[in-house]
Order: C-alpha cells, then structure tokens, then sequence
C-alpha cells in the first residue's frame, strides 16, 4: 500500500489521584512515609506564606518585584521531592516552593528579591543553578549538566522546571533534542499554568496536550494534575528512576494555574476573568493535600496552626536577616567582583577609577 | 619541531589538551566522522571516541547550552560552531549564560568552555561565511576574546584558552587556516591570554593588528621599510581583554599609529583602540589615528570579496597619510 497509517506506538497518559475534595485513588496513592508527606505540606505553605510576604515588602518598596508561585506549589514540590540529595535542580524564575524542599535559604531569596547580587551567591556543591530569568534557556544546560554527569561516571541526574510559554521557545526544542539524542538523565517539568504573562495557553501551541511534544523527540511524555501532589510524585519519581537507570529523558507536564500575577509589575485582571480565577481556586493544591492529610490523622487544626506559627516566624527571621545583611552591603560595591576567575588590568584599572569618584574610563596624569 | 597550517596546529592543540585532561570534550556538527568541514578535528574520534567528540545535531544554541551545562558539571567542553556566521543562534547563551554565569552565582558556579569558531573573509565562500563580528562577543563582560594570527600561536593560545577558567571565544581565522606554515615546537608551549606581541620592531609608526590581517600588515611594514620608514607591528591576539600596556608603550615610542581590521570600520575595534591612544598617549602623537577597516556593507559575494578586504596597499595609503600629516 503506498499510504497507511504508522503504528508508533504513541500514547500519551494523563494521571491524576487526588482529587479537588480531597479524595485519593488509593491503588494509585504512592507510598510516602508520613514524615516527607508533612514536611511537603509544610513547604508548600511555607511558600505560599512567603509569597504573600513578599507581596507586603514588594508594596512597601522594601524588594522589587517577585515572580509568585501560588497555585503551583504542588507541582514544584511533587515533583521535586522525586529527586536524590545530590541531583541537580535547575531552575527558572518561580520556583519558590521547590527551592524551600531543597533548603534555599529565604533571607537569600530576600536579599535577591531586594537588590542585591549576594542573594544569588551559590555553594560550588549546591548542585543548583541561579535563577534563569531567560524563558526556557535553562533546559540546555540541564541536559548537559546531566550529560556530563554520566561521562563522570556520577549517579546524579538533572531535574529542570518552565513554563507553557518556553514550550514555543527553540531551546526547548533544542533541549528535548539533545536529551533525546544523547540519553541524557535529566527530567524536564513543565508548569504549564496557562499564561505566559497575558497570552493563554492555546495561543502557544495548537498541540492539545505539552506532553505530546515529547513524541517528537522519542522521549516519554505524561500529562499530570499539576494541583495533586501525588501525580506530580508519582509521575516524577517515575521519569527520575528511568532516568537514573537507562538515561532515558521525560517531559512532564503538570496542569496547573497561576493564581496571581506573573509578577508584581502585572496585572491580570487585564486579560482573565473572576469566574476563571475562581474556578482554579477550588481546585486549590494545598487545601486538598491537607483534607486529605486530615482524613488519615496525619493532621488536624492544631498542628495546622502551631505549622503556620512556625512559618510565620521562619520568614520573619529571614525578612531580619535579609534586613541586617542589607544594613551591611548597602554603602558597598562589588560590582567588579566575580566577572572573571582573576581580574583582568582592565578591571582593575576601572574600578580603581571609580573607587576615586571617576569615570571607568579617562585619562591619567602618568 | 614540525612545519605545520593552523589547521593542523589546531589539532595538536586539541589533541595535545585531550591526552593531558580527560575532561576535555569537543562537541559541534560534523567534528566527529567528518573530523570538521575544514579537518580541524580529524581523526580524532578515531583517537578519543564518539563520547569525547560528539558530533550533534545541527542546532547552535543547543550546542553551547550543553556545553555551559557540562561545563558547570566539571567538564571541560570545546564546542565548535561551524562558521561565525551562524553563531548568532547559540549568542543568547553566550550573552545571556556563559559570561555571567559566574558572576550570578557569585563565584559558586563556572564556565570553562572555549568556544571555537571560524571567522572573516577570502576563502570565496557563500553568504554567512565571511563576517568579523568579533566586537558583538568583546562587548561581553566575562568573556575573554581571542584571535591567533599564525599557526605557532594558534597551538599556544587555544592551550591557553582551554586551561582558562573563564569562557573564551577562539576566533579562528579561516583564509590563513592553510595560507602558510609555520614551525611549531615539540615542546609544549602555552601563550598568555591577554597579552599582544610585538611582531616586528620600529620606531617611526605602530600598526595595530590581528588575525588575518596580520600577514598584510606585514607585507606592509616591508614596504615601508623599503621607503626607510621602521614600522613596529603589534599582533593583539587577544581582543579582550586587551594589551594597553603594549599598545601604550609603542605608541608612545613612535607617535603614530594605525590600526587594521576587517571588520567593518564604524564601532569596530578600531574604533575603541584610537580611543585608548587618545587617552593614554595623547601628548605623544604626531597625528591623528588612522584606521583601515572593511566599509560599513554586507561582505560581498566572493567574487569581489577581496575589494572589501584591507589590503597591502589600504594599509599603505593610511600609514603614509599618518606619516605625512
């Protein structure tokens, strides 16, 4: 027959467990020992307390705007929690609540969040990179962090998050790509939380699911509730293991929503509705997370509150410490500082200048 | 010691670095079974293996992303963009990753790539194949910008550049990849980045230069010579950061100087160097700076390619009007 139709084989799964209600699939529900199940709920309200926060500080002047990641903590710490201490977490710009499962430090992310480049400052063992503020150029280097892992000889593979609109970026592209080609152990986590700042989702892409981009590059796709934080686990611990074991990379997609601004500059009401808004709102990742939690005994409204005190002081401290070390840097300036290994004359010659009150660059009387 | 083209003195470069630090890993489109469209990489698959030579798939911007990620991983990536003119793809990673990737992280995290690329004019290629953008890559901080001249300083820079903590773009100049060869030593010899050499000594004018003007630089400081003018004759090597001392020093000596490049002449680095002699050696000169540059137009199509191109007798023409003032 000269046209039929190709048998590929493709299929690409949706999988969600945990409902809005907060009724489980229990055949599905992973094993999760009690203690990293909490620990869990606790970050994602850690995260969004600290987006509210920030919210205040970012009002009163005292930060610059913030990326918040309410809506999506579910996504970011189900899938987070899939990886090993020493696997990379390679980050864009919102990824709050996948930040506090790996114990980034709040007073850094305030320092950042006020302006100040030591905020950023990373351990040479992180195995984390900076906030990646370019959409989706992140994911190359994810790939090859992974890559360069298995030519070490190293276990350790690369966990990478982005949005719905970095899916139209040729990096993407260009990541599943390499990944695919070179089986590299790295997981790819789209949050795909229907905007990209005012453009919806279907303006990115005709495809009806993201995950089906992963058909194209040979690599397992899955589509998960991005607001149930057992598909989120399930479908990560899954792409990790694979990952780990055979090399094979995996692209996530986890529905979920923004439930405010793309950042503080924006706003949203601009190009959404109430009606959508409140939709989402009721299908909340953390209010079923706790009833669910609740109807095992593994929390109640005691352990909520005493939770929610500790939150509020841990950021409170933070905000402190952030305050202090703002106090400390701010009549200074490193601004020459880590642009190279050594400084080069030229820098040297232009910072001296400008230690003296001069331009970078002049005359001398020499 | 063996007489060898840049082209091959690339390859000992890369094979010599290859053999002392496994970490060392190439990676680009056709450096693999093709050993790269100009055999810079030849054979050496056959010596290292497809995972320390990759050949990928044809994709610039995925190309460089890797290899920051490898590079932040603990390798020692050598990612090879086929000519200059398509590396504009892979400049969002350069620009927007590689040369601030240690800065953003405050020291935590580095880049040691060296990213190699062919660049400029006069090998009668197809559109995209000519330019000399190298200004676009020296205005980024946290890059280090080098250019070889010959093949002795090919070898010794991209030794160089490949132990160089920081991200380094190696311009190779493709029209003398096999223009001449040059006696390249045994032993193993590491050049400084940063620092220019004085190629030629004279006392009556300076002539800056670099890469593949270097040979019709040369070609006129002789001419020059023969009208008993001494022209000393700077190869910069590295564009960034650059070597003001030397520049200064000469300048200071002579109290004249032109600069030549191919790039086009408006924002070129001509332009900044005249800036740094009026700055720095003001009270020295005799006359203004001169520049002798490609105009500000698209590279030709190769059959007038060579009209664009500076050459022997450009060169001339501005140092005698520098002489002359």
């Amino acid at each position: 027959m000269p046209r039929k139709t190709l048998d590929l084989g493709l299929e690409i799964e949706h999988l969600s467990i945990l409902d809005p209600s907060g009724e489980a699939d229990n055949e599905l529900v992973p094993q999760i020992p009690d203690d990293m199940l909490l620990r869990g709920y606790r970050t994602m309200i850690k995260a969004r307390r600290f987006d509210e926060r920030r919210l205040k500080l970012q009002r009163s002047g005292r930060i610059g705007t913030f990326a918040p990641v309410t809506g999506q903590e579910a996504a970011q710490v189900g899938t987070i929690a899939a990886l090993a201490e020493n696997d990379w977490f390679v980050p864009s710009y919102r990824e709050t609540a996948a930040h506090f499962w790996r114990d980034t430090d709040p007073a850094d992310m305030l320092l950042y969040d006020a302006g100040y480049n030591e905020g950023g400052k990373l351990a040479e063992d992180g195995r984390l990179t900076p906030l990646s503020v370019p959409v989706g150029t992140q994911m190359l280097q994810a790939a090859g962090i992974a890559h360069a892992a298995r030519m070490l000889g190293a276990d350790d593979i690369a966990m990478t998050y982005f949005g719905d609109g970095a899916t139209s970026q040729g990096d993407f592209h260009e990541a599943m790509n390499f990944a695919g080609v070179f089986d590299c152990p790295v997981v790819f986590v789209c949050q795909n939380n229907q905007y990209a700042i005012s453009v919806p989702r279907a303006r990115q892409t005709r495809s009806e699911t993201l995950a089906q981009k992963a058909v194209a590059y040979g690599v397992p796709g899955i589509q998960v509730d991005g607001n149930d934080i057992f598909a989120c686990y399930v479908a990560a611990h899954e792409a990790v293991e694979r990952a780990r074991d055979t090399g094979t990379p995996t692209l996530i997609e986890c529905v979920t929503y923004r439930m405010e601004m793309h950042t503080t500059a924006d706003d949203p009401t601009r190009y959404r509705e109430d009606d959508e808004v409140d939709k989402w709102r009721k299908r909340d990742p953390i209010e079923r997370f706790g009833k669910w939690l609740k109807g095992r005994d593994l929390l109640d409204d005691d352990a909520i509150a005493t939770m929610e005190d500790e939150i509020k002081d841990e950021i409170e401290t933070a905000w402190q410490t952030a305050s202090d070390r703002i106090e400390e840097l701010k009549d200074t300036d490193p601004m020459f500082a880590h642009i190279y290994a050594e400084e080069t004359p030229e820098l040297a010659r232009q910072r001296k200048r400008m230690e003296q009150g001069q331009n970078p660059g002049g005359w001398s009387d020499g | 010691m063996a007489e060898l083209t840049m082209v091959e003195a690339i390859n000992l470069a890369l094979r010599e670095e290859m053999q002392r630090d496994e970490r060392v890993v190439l990676l680009g489109e056709d450096v693999g079974v093709d050993g790269g469209i100009f055999r810079v990489t030849k054979d050496l698959i056959e010596e290292f293996g497809e995972a320390r030579v990759m050949d990928t798939p044809l994709a610039e911007s995925g190309i460089l992303g890797f290899a920051i990620g490898m590079a932040m991983r603990g390798m020692i990536p050598v990612p090879e963009l086929q000519f200059s003119g398509f590396a504009y793809e892979g400049f969002h990673q350069l620009e927007s990753h590689a040369s601030r990737m240690r800065w953003r992280s405050q020291g935590g995290l580095s880049v040691p790539m060296t990213v190699r690329m062919p660049y400029g004019a006069g090998v009668r290629a197809l559109e995209h194949h000519s330019e000399s953008r190298e200004v676009f890559y020296a205005h980024m901080p946290g890059l280090k910008i080098v250019v070889p001249s010959g093949p002795r300083n090919a070898r010794s820079l991209l030794l160089a550049a490949i132990r160089d903590p920081d991200p380094v773009v190696f311009f190779e100049p493709k029209a003398s990849y096999r223009a001449f060869r040059e006696e390249v030593p045994d032993d193993e010899e590491i050049a400084e980045i940063g620092k220019a050499v004085t190629v030629r000594e004279g006392g009556d004018i300076t002539i800056v230069a670099y890469g593949a003007m270097l040979p019709r630089t040369i070609e006129a400081a002789e001419a020059l010579a023969k009208d008993s003018v001494s022209a000393e004759v700077i190869d910069l090597l590295t564009i960034s950061p650059l070597d003001w001392p030397t520049v200064t020093a000469s300048v200071r000596k002579t109290g004249r100087c032109v600069v030549v490049h191919e790039a086009p002449l408006s924002y070129g680095p001509g332009a900044e160097i005249v800036a740094r002699v009026m700055e720095d050696s003001f009270l020295s000169l005799e006359a203004p700076v001169g520049r002798v540059a490609g105009p500000d137009v698209h590279v030709p199509y190769f059959a007038r390619e060579q009209r664009y191109l500076p050459d022997c007798a450009r060169i001339l023409g501005v140092c005698k009007s520098v002489l002359d003032y």
